[in-house]
C-alpha cells in the first residue's frame, strides 16, 4: 500500500511541530524519516497513528482520502507502530501478548487459546519472524520482543509499519537481524517507514529518505548516492563534522582505580562480579556495552549512589569506598549522569539554579548557608554563555530547555569544575547531531587539559569516535580490554554479545 | 486539545508537583479565581435547591460578605480566622514544597497547643516579653516533636508520611482528652476536662482591644505573617530550602547533587510540625486562653486546602487563609441572618479545592486557552 501525506500542519499552542509536511511512501519500500530531536517527527507519527488530528492537510492510502479519529481508525486503515518502548506485559507469553486486545473467543467470552496461538504461528511463519509462541516475555532477549511487537501490528491486519527509533535498543548483531526482518517484510509487499537520527541505518536500509528540520521537509535523499555528512547537513541547516579529531591520549598517572568491585542486589544476585579497571589522567576510557549490564550499577559504585559489596575504589589513591556521593564530589569527581531528566537536572528548577544543583553548598555560591543569589546569576550567565546553552534565558526552567540544550546545561555544570575524574554516563544518547558533535569536542578537550575520562556509552560509535581504550561490560562482569586502535566495531560487537572468546 | 493531545511530559507530572511548580499569573492567580467564582455559583444552586429563591440566595451571600469585610469588626474576625488557618496552611505548603504529605498538621496542632497551654499557666510572674516567646517556642518544639516521629519514620523505614501522620492525629486528639483530665492540667473545681487559664502574661494581647474588646483579632497575625516571611526567605534564599526544593521536585537528582534526603524529610516535617504548633498555640493564646477537647477544630485539616489554593507559596498561603478565614466569619453571620447552614460554607472550600486540584476543569468551564508546554517553546531554539 502506498501512504501519501499532503500538508500536513498541526500548532501547538507557541509551537508549529508541522509546517506543510508532504512525504509518499511508495508500495513495498522502506522510507527513512531522519531528523534532529523535536524536528517534528514523533508529532507527524502521532497524526498518522490517529493520536493527533492535524489541522490542515491529508493523509492518502492508495489515493483514498483517510479520517483517522482515534489510533483505533488507523489500525483499521493498516497503518501500525512499533514503538521504542515495548509495549508487551513481561509476564505474559509470546501469544497472549500478540493477541491483547483482539482475543480469539469462544462463545461465553471463552479465550480460544489453540486458535490463538494458530495465528501467531501462521503469521511468524509468513513474515520469517521465528519466535516460540509459549515463551514468556521476561525471558527473551529484547531483539525478540521486537519481533513480538512486529507480529502484534501484523496481526492486526497492519500493512503500513511505522517503526520509531527501532534500533535503540538493539546489540550490533540484532540491528543486522532487524534489518533482514525489514528486507523480508518488504519482500512480503509491506510498505516501511523507519524513524530514525541514525544516518548509517537510514542509508543501509532505505529506498527512500526524507529529512525534516524545525517541522519542515527540508529535502529528499537517495540512499545509492547521499553521505552521511550530507544528511547531518540537511538535518542542522549547516556542516556538520562527524569525526571527532583528537590526537592519542597521553596517560599519565593512575586517578581512578577499582579493585574487584562487587554489588548484589536485594536478592543477593551479582550486579557488578569481581570488576577491577583503572583511568588514568589524560586518557578517555570507554565502556561499551548493551544496556543493563552492569554500566550503571558502575558508574554509581565510583559516584557513591550505590553501596558495594566487596571490593575497592580508589580516587588518587584514597580508598572512597565507604565515603558519600557528597564527599566524593567534593574530593573531585565529576559526572554527567546517563538519565538526564531524571538525574543530571530539577526540571522545575531554573537554568541557574541547576547549574548549581550539587555545588550549590560551597563558596562562592552560598555563605553561612544562604544562597549568594549574584554569584550563582554571574556564573550561570558565563556558562550558558561558554556552553552554548541555547536559549541563554537562565530564569527559565529546566523543563524548558531541548533534550541537547538540557544536556549541554549538565555538561557546563560538570565540566566547569577544575577537578580530576570526569565521568559522563550516556553523553549524547537522544539528542541532536549539532549538541553530539559540541559536547565530543569538549569532552576530547577536558582529557587534553590532562583529565581522567570514564565514558559510558551503547553507541558503539561514540565509544570507538572517543575512546583511547575501550572495555566491554557483559553480565556485569568486564569481559574484554581493548586499544582503539586495535580493534574493530565487529571484535567489540560480539563481546557485547557475550560471545567474544 | 482533547486528553489524548495532552503531550506526556504533562502527564507525567506528578500531582503535588503540578502544585508547586512554575507558578504564573495563570495558575497562581487565574485558576484559583475562577475556581472561587465556579464555587460561589454552585454554592447559589446548593442553596435554591433547598427550597430558597434566588433572592434569598443573594441574601445569603450578602450577609456573608457583610460578615467577612462588611465592618471592623467583620474584618477582625476574618484575621482572627485566618491566622491559624496561615500557619497551618504554612505547615502543610513547606512539607509539599519537600515532597511529603503532611496530613498531621492538627495533630501537631494539638501537641503543640498543649504544651504551649502547659508553660502558659504554670509559670507565673515573668514579663510577658519572655514568658509569651517562652510558651510559643514551647507550642512549636512540641509540634516539631509530633512531626519529627512521621518523618523520621519515613527517612528511615519508609513508612508513608500520609498514613503515619493521620494515626498521630488520633493519637494527639486522645490524648489531649486524656491529659485535660489529669490533675496538672485540669483547671480546679472542674469536671469536665478543660485545663486551666493561661496567665496574662503568656497570652497573644489582643491589637484592637482599646478600641472594642470585642475586636479579637490578636498578635498571632503578626507571628503567622513573620512565619510566612521567614518560610519564603528559608525555601528561596537558603541552601536547606534548596534542598527541601530540589527533593521535593525530584529526588534522583537531589541524591544524585549529594543530598542527604533522610536529613531534608526529618528537618522539613519538624518544621512543619513546628509551624502547626504555632497555629494551635496562637489558638491557645489567642482566643481560648485555655485548651478544650479538639481545640484544633480541623483547622490543620482546613490548611491541607489553604496549601493548595496557595500554590505552597507562602504568601500565596496567607492570601488564601485570609479568603477561608472571610468565609468562616461571613458563614457566621450568614447562618444567623440570612438561616444558611454554615456546613455551606464548607462545601464551598471542597469545591475549591476540587477546581484548584483539577485546573482542566475550570480551563474547559471558561474556555481558556491551553497554556503552550514549556517544552514544545522550546524545540525552536534547537540547534
Amino acid at each position: 500500500m502506498e501512504l501519501q501525506l499532503r500538508g500536513i500542519t498541526k500548532r501547538f499552542p507557541g509551537v508549529l511541530a508541522n509546517d506543510d509536511v508532504s512525504l509518499t511512501a511508495r508500495s513495498g519500500t522502506v522510507l527513512a524519516l531522519i531528523g534532529e530531536n523535536g524536528a517534528g517527527k514523533s508529532t507527524l507519527m502521532n497524526v498518522l497513528s490517529g493520536l493527533y488530528r492535524s489541522d490542515a492537510g491529508e493523509i492518502l492510502i492508495d489515493g483514498v482520502h483517510q479520517t483517522f479519529r482515534d489510533p483505533g481508525d488507523a489500525i483499521k486503515a493498516g497503518i501500525g507502530m512499533v514503538h521504542q518502548h515495548f509495549m508487551l506485559v513481561p509476564v505474559f507469553s509470546v501469544y497472549e501478548n500478540v493477541i491483547l486486545g483482539v482475543e480469539p473467543t469462544k462463545a461465553g467470552g471463552v479465550l480460544n487459546r489453540r486458535e490463538a496461538r494458530r495465528e501467531v504461528k501462521e503469521i511468524s511463519e509468513r513474515y520469517g519472524l521465528a519466535v516460540d509462541p509459549d515463551a514468556r516475555i521476561e525471558d527473551l532477549p529484547v531483539g525478540i520482543q521486537q519481533r513480538v511487537e512486529i507480529i502484534k501490528v501484523l496481526l492486526r491486519g497492519a500493512r503500513i509499519l511505522v517503526f520509531d527509533e527501532p534500533t535503540a535498543v538493539l546489540t550490533p548483531q540484532e540491528v543486522e537481524e532487524f534489518f533482514g526482518i525489514v528486507a523480508e517484510l518488504k519482500a512480503r509487499g509491506a510498505t516501511i517507514i523507519f524513524i530514525t537520527h541514525k544516518l548509517k541505518e537510514a542509508l543501509a536500509v532505505a529506498d527512500d529518505i526524507t529529512v525534516l528540520r524545525g517541522g519542515r521537509v527540508v529535502g529528499h535523499a537517495d540512499p545509492t548516492t547521499a553521505t552521511p555528512e550530507e544528511l547531518a547537513a540537511m538535518m542542522v541547516g549547516r556542516e556538520i563534522d562527524l569525526t571527532v579529531d583528537k590526537e592519542p591520549g597521553t596517560p599519565g598517572r593512575t586517578v581512578l582505580e577499582l579493585t574487584d568491585v562487587t554489588m548484589v542486589d536485594d536478592y543477593g544476585r551479582p550486579l557488578l562480579n569481581k570488576v577491577s579497571m583503572s583511568v588514568a589522567a589524560g586518557e578517555i576510557v570507554g565502556i561499551a556495552g548493551i544496556q543493563g549490564n552492569g554500566q550503571t550499577e558502575l558508574v554509581e559504585a565510583i559516584t557513591g549512589l550505590l553501596p558495594i559489596s566487596s571490593g575497592r575504589v580508589e580516587f588518587d589513591g584514597a580508598d572512597i569506598s565507604n565515603k558519600s556521593v557528597r564527599d566524593r564530589h567534593v574530593q573531585g569527581i565529576a559526572h554527567v549522569p546517563e538519565d538526564r531528566n531524571d538525574m543530571g537536572m530539577v526540571g522545575s528548577f531554573t537554568i541557574k539554579e541547576n547549574l548549581v544543583l550539587d555545588s550549590y553548598y560551597a563558596a562562592p555560591y552560598s555563605k553561612a548557608g544562604r544562597l549568594q543569589r549574584g554569584s550563582i546569576e554571574e556564573s550561570a550567565l558565563a556558562l550558558v554563555e561558554a556552553y552554548d546553552v541555547r536559549p541563554p534565558l537562565i530564569e527559565n526552567t529546566g523543563a524548558a530547555l531541548s533534550g541537547g540544550n538540557a544536556q549541554k546545561m549538565i555538561v557546563a555544570r560538570e565540566f566547569s569544575r577544575d577537578v580530576p575524574l570526569v565521568i559522563c554516563a550516556q553523553p549524547t544518547r537522544g539528542i541532536d547531531v549539532g549538541s553530539i558533535e559540541y559536547i565530543h569536542e569538549q569532552i576530547v578537550r577536558k582529557r587534553n587539559e590532562g583529565k581522567a575520562i570514564l565514558i559510558v556509552s551503547t553507541e558503539l560509535d561514540e565509544i570507538f569516535a572517543l575512546s583511547d581504550r575501550i572495555l566491554v561490560m557483559y553480565d556485569g562482569k568486564i569481559v574484554a580490554e581493548r586499544l582503539t586502535g586495535d580493534t574493530t566495531p565487529t571484535e567489540i560487537g560480539l563481546f557485547m554479545a557475550g560471545k567474544g572468546s | 486539545m482533547t486528553a489524548a493531545q495532552t503531550p506526556p511530559e504533562v502527564a507525567q507530572r506528578g500531582f503535588v508537583q503540578q502544585l508547586t511548580t512554575s507558578v504564573n499569573w495563570r495558575t497562581g492567580l487565574l485558576i484559583p479565581f475562577l475556581a472561587v467564582v465556579t464555587a460561589l455559583i454552585i454554592g447559589i444552586v446548593l442553596i435554591m435547591l433547598t427550597g430558597s429563591s434566588f433572592g434569598q440566595a443573594m441574601d445569603a451571600y450578602a450577609a456573608l460578605l457583610q460578615g467577612s469585610v462588611g465592618s471592623v469588626k467583620a474584618i477582625s474576625e476574618t484575621l482572627t480566622a485566618a491566622t491559624p488557618l496561615i500557619l497551618a496552611g504554612l505547615s502543610v505548603a513547606i512539607a509539599f514544597r519537600a515532597g511529603l504529605f503532611n496530613i498531621g498538621a492538627e495533630g501537631q496542632m494539638l501537641v503543640g497547643g498543649m504544651c504551649a497551654v502547659f508553660v502558659g499557666f504554670s509559670i507565673t510572674g515573668l514579663p510577658i516579653y519572655i514568658h509569651l516567646p517562652l510558651a510559643l517556642l514551647a507550642g512549636f518544639i512540641g509540634g516539631a516533636i509530633w512531626g519529627f516521629i512521621p518523618g523520621v519514620l519515613k527517612a528511615k523505614t519508609g513508612a508513608h508520611e500520609v498514613i503515619v501522620t493521620i494515626m498521630l492525629n488520633y493519637i494527639a486528639l486522645r490524648l489531649v482528652d486524656f491529659f485535660l483530665k489529669t490533675e496538672l492540667f485540669q483547671r480546679e473545681g472542674r469536671n469536665d476536662p478543660v485545663s486551666k487559664t493561661v496567665e496574662a502574661s503568656a497570652q497573644l494581647t489582643q491589637m484592637l482591644g482599646w478600641m472594642n474588646p470585642a475586636l479579637r483579632v490578636h498578635l498571632g497575625l503578626i507571628v503567622a505573617l513573620i512565619a510566612a516571611g521567614v518560610i519564603h526567605w528559608l525555601l528561596f534564599r537558603t541552601t536547606t530550602g534548596f534542598e527541601f526544593r530540589a527533593v521535593g521536585a525530584n529526588p534522583s537528582a537531589a541524591r544524585y547533587a549529594g543530598m542527604s534526603i533522610t536529613k531534608v524529610y526529618v528537618l522539613v516535617m519538624m518544621i512543619a510540625g513546628g509551624l502547626a504548633g504555632l497555629a494551635g498555640s496562637g489558638q491557645i493564646l489567642g482566643v481560648l486562653d485555655r485548651a478544650t477537647p479538639g481545640f484544633s477544630s480541623n483547622i490543620g485539616f482546613d490548611g491541607i486546602a489553604v496549601a493548595l489554593l496557595g500554590r505552597s507559596n507562602p504568601w500565596g498561603v496567607v492570601a488564601a487563609a485570609v479568603l477561608f478565614g472571610g468565609l468562616r466569619a461571613g458563614g457566621q453571620q450568614m447562618q444567623v441572618s440570612a438561616d444558611v447552614g454554615i456546613d455551606l460554607i464548607a462545601v464551598i472550600q471542597a469545591l475549591i479545592i476540587i477546581f484548584v486540584a483539577a485546573p482542566a476543569l475550570i480551563t474547559a468551564m471558561y474556555r481558556l486557552k491551553t497554556p503552550a508546554v514549556s517544552t514544545q517553546i522550546s524545540k525552536g531554539w534547537a540547534s
